[in-house]
């Protein structure tokens, strides 16, 4: 019960950010200098109808009445129309979505299953030649931006060794009806197996791409969760027992590592949603992000608050569920009153 | 100190990262001395010389209107470390204060701070700063300003966290009950347990800024032309691949070897200052 009614709370205060969240970002949008409507209409508009646009897009009217004005859409679902794209928000972010989505689901996979592992030899092999390999390659992923690996994997395994396609999401040739976005999901719906497989070589290099930081940054957390735990008496006990190296790491080591781990895999995994923007561009990747620089650069009003909005309470969300994976992987973790620490 | 050299000494890595850092801190500040072509760094046309691979002549090739690379990698760290320097010399005075005061004086200014660090928070760095950058004209200042506007709460909420913790230790409450101000403690008493972590955290955080500054202008949402910047000269030099490779790999290298170093140095300060969480 306790948790549930944690969890509640949780939620409430992650609605009361997503609020200062809409007005912070309302407020960096409408304080532009220069007109939207002039630069949504280009330079042979008309004086009148730049004024016809500011006049539908409420434009004149003082600052909180457009964001009292914009909250009410926001509650019937209505983000507004794009100036770039001259469609609803809300249709183009949920045509977008799923492209990122997809991506950043597959980094995230990718984060998991390579950096837990890394970081556990690391630990095993605590001071020994593994451990240096490992924290030089970790440090390495997160030191550089995601769009530097994006194009050193494109210039090498794109242009060189000619292994993965280096743009779009699926080859021209095939044809797959959208029904959840997520191309791994469609084709597959579609029974189309080398559809399937041209879409999942589509999706590696950038999703090798952005999971790099993320791999290394989950290898050096597990390796340190993992050492703090070693020191623990009931792994002397294990190995008393005679348990095997491995499975001591396995068994008793890990578990326990696993939940500090898990809250910087959220942050980091939420990180992604940022890092997406750059390896987008990169590889022509028909996201949000790249959606959303371009209603940036174009002063796109309701497309910049809609998209960072969405982002922003996907970020919360991933929080959200992080801190409820907590609780559940570790019955003595109860949510002190104060909250979170 | 002796202890913090005798460390650096035994370990290699954090050594190799020191030595990184000093020769990029070097090549920013002696720009102008080590380039072999100054004057490359800004709007300058050698058509002659036009996109030419790497050589002893210019080792990182010449660009697409013959300006030497390595001149302008050099020039770039110089812009980039001056960012890192301004965004870290506002925010962390700014964010640890606003910690310091959120974790000590408790109440309604504690919600209240740390309910605003949440929202800043709660939006990716780089999506809040493309925002920023986005409706601002892109002026060396201005990503400076977009920066710091996102970098602060991270040094609020990691003092927070600490002063939390220390608030209910015997010195504070010794000096409490002496009487003590409420600034002589939080700045006096406590602040000086936070140095170690926030320590750390800058020289991490001085690569993670030269990440998103450059993550910008690659973006086309920092720094302009004909400014070198690292950022801007991938961005550019990937859509010349593969053939013109140089363009954009010294620049990405660039960037990778200075963050390295101040990870490793950051990484190696950790052990040091003992502010392993």
């Amino acid at each position: 019960m306790r948790v549930v009614w944690a969890f509640l709370r949780r939620t409430g205060t992650a609605l009361l950010v997503l609020f200062g969240v809409s007005i912070l970002i309302f407020v960096i949008a409408r304080v532009i200098p220069g007109d939207p409507a002039r630069v949504a209409l280009g330079p042979n508009a008309t004086a009148d109808q730049v004024a016809a646009l500011r006049l539908a897009l409420r434009l004149d009217d003082p600052v909180p009445l457009q964001y009292l004005h914009y909250m009410a859409g926001l509650v019937r679902g209505d983000l507004g129309i794009s100036l770039y794209t001259n469609r609803p928000v809300t249709t183009d972010i949920a045509q977008f979505l799923p492209a990122s989505l997809e991506l950043i689901f597959t980094a995230g996979l990718l984060m998991v299953a390579i950096g837990l592992p890394l970081g556990i030899i690391a630990a095993r092999f605590r001071g020994r030649w593994p451990d240096h390999v490992v924290r030089v390659v970790s440090l390495t992923g997160v030191s550089a931006p995601s769009f530097v690996w994006a194009v050193a994997f494109m210039l090498i395994f794109g242009y060189w060794l000619k292994w993965f396609p280096i743009s779009q999401r699926l080859h021209d040739s095939f044809q797959v009806a959208p029904v959840t976005g997520f191309l791994l999901i469609d084709t597959l719906l579609a029974g189309d197996g080398a559809a399937w497989r041209d879409a999942a070589r589509h999706l590696v290099l950038p999703a090798f791409a952005l999971a790099l930081a993320g791999i290394g940054q989950a290898a050096r957390l597990t390796r340190a969760n993992m050492i703090e735990t070693y020191d623990r008496p009931y792994i002397e006990m294990a190995r008393a027992f005679g348990f095997a190296p491995g499975r001591i790491a396995r068994r008793y080591a890990f578990r326990p590592s696993l939940i500090p781990s898990l809250t910087i895999i959220g942050l980091d995994f939420a990180a992604m949603l940022g890092s997406a923007f750059l390896v987008e561009q990169v590889f022509g990747w028909p996201g949000l992000s790249r959606y959303g620089v371009q209603v940036i650069l174009r002063k796109d009003l309701n497309a910049i608050v809609g998209t960072v909005l969405v982002i922003a309470a996907m970020f919360i969300l991933v929080n959200i569920i992080v801190d409820l994976l907590t609780v559940l992987f570790n019955p003595r973790i109860r949510l002190a009153k104060g909250g979170k620490a | 100190m002796r202890r913090a050299l005798h460390i650096l000494a035994a370990n290699p890595l954090t050594l190799t990262g020191a030595v990184l850092v000093l020769l990029v801190v070097l090549a920013a500040l002696l720009a102008d001395v080590v380039a072999p072509y100054p004057e490359h760094a800004g709007a300058v046309v050698d058509f002659l010389n036009f996109n030419k691979p790497p050589s002893a002549e210019h080792l990182f090739g010449t660009d697409l209107v013959g300006r030497d690379l390595f001149s302008r990698v050099l020039f770039a760290y110089r812009i980039s470390l001056l960012l890192g320097v301004v965004v870290l010399v506002i925010s962390v005075p700014v964010g640890v204060t606003l910690g310091l005061m959120a974790g000590y004086l408790g109440g309604r200014r504690e919600y209240v701070l740390m309910r605003i660090t949440d929202v800043f928070l709660s939006i990716p760095p780089l999506v809040l700063a493309m925002s920023i950058m986005g409706v601002l004209p892109p002026t060396l200042l201005n990503g400076m300003l977009a920066v710091t506007a996102m970098w602060w709460p991270w040094y609020t909420r990691l003092v927070y966290n600490i002063v939390r913790g220390e608030k209910v230790e015997g010195y504070v409450l010794a000096a409490e009950i002496i009487g003590a101000s409420k600034w002589h403690i939080m700045f006096r008493e406590i602040l000086p347990n936070c140095v170690p972590a926030v320590v750390t955290k800058i020289t991490l955080d001085f690569g993670f800024v030269i990440l998103i500054v450059s993550s910008l202008s690659f973006l086309g949402l920092g720094v302009q032309p004909p400014t070198p910047d690292l950022g801007s000269m991938v961005a550019e030099g990937a859509r010349y691949l593969p053939d013109s490779w140089w363009l954009a790999v010294f620049p990405g290298l660039a960037i990778l070897v200075a963050v390295f170093g101040f990870n490793l140095v950051g990484d190696g300060l950790r052990d040091i200052l003992g502010a392993e969480q």
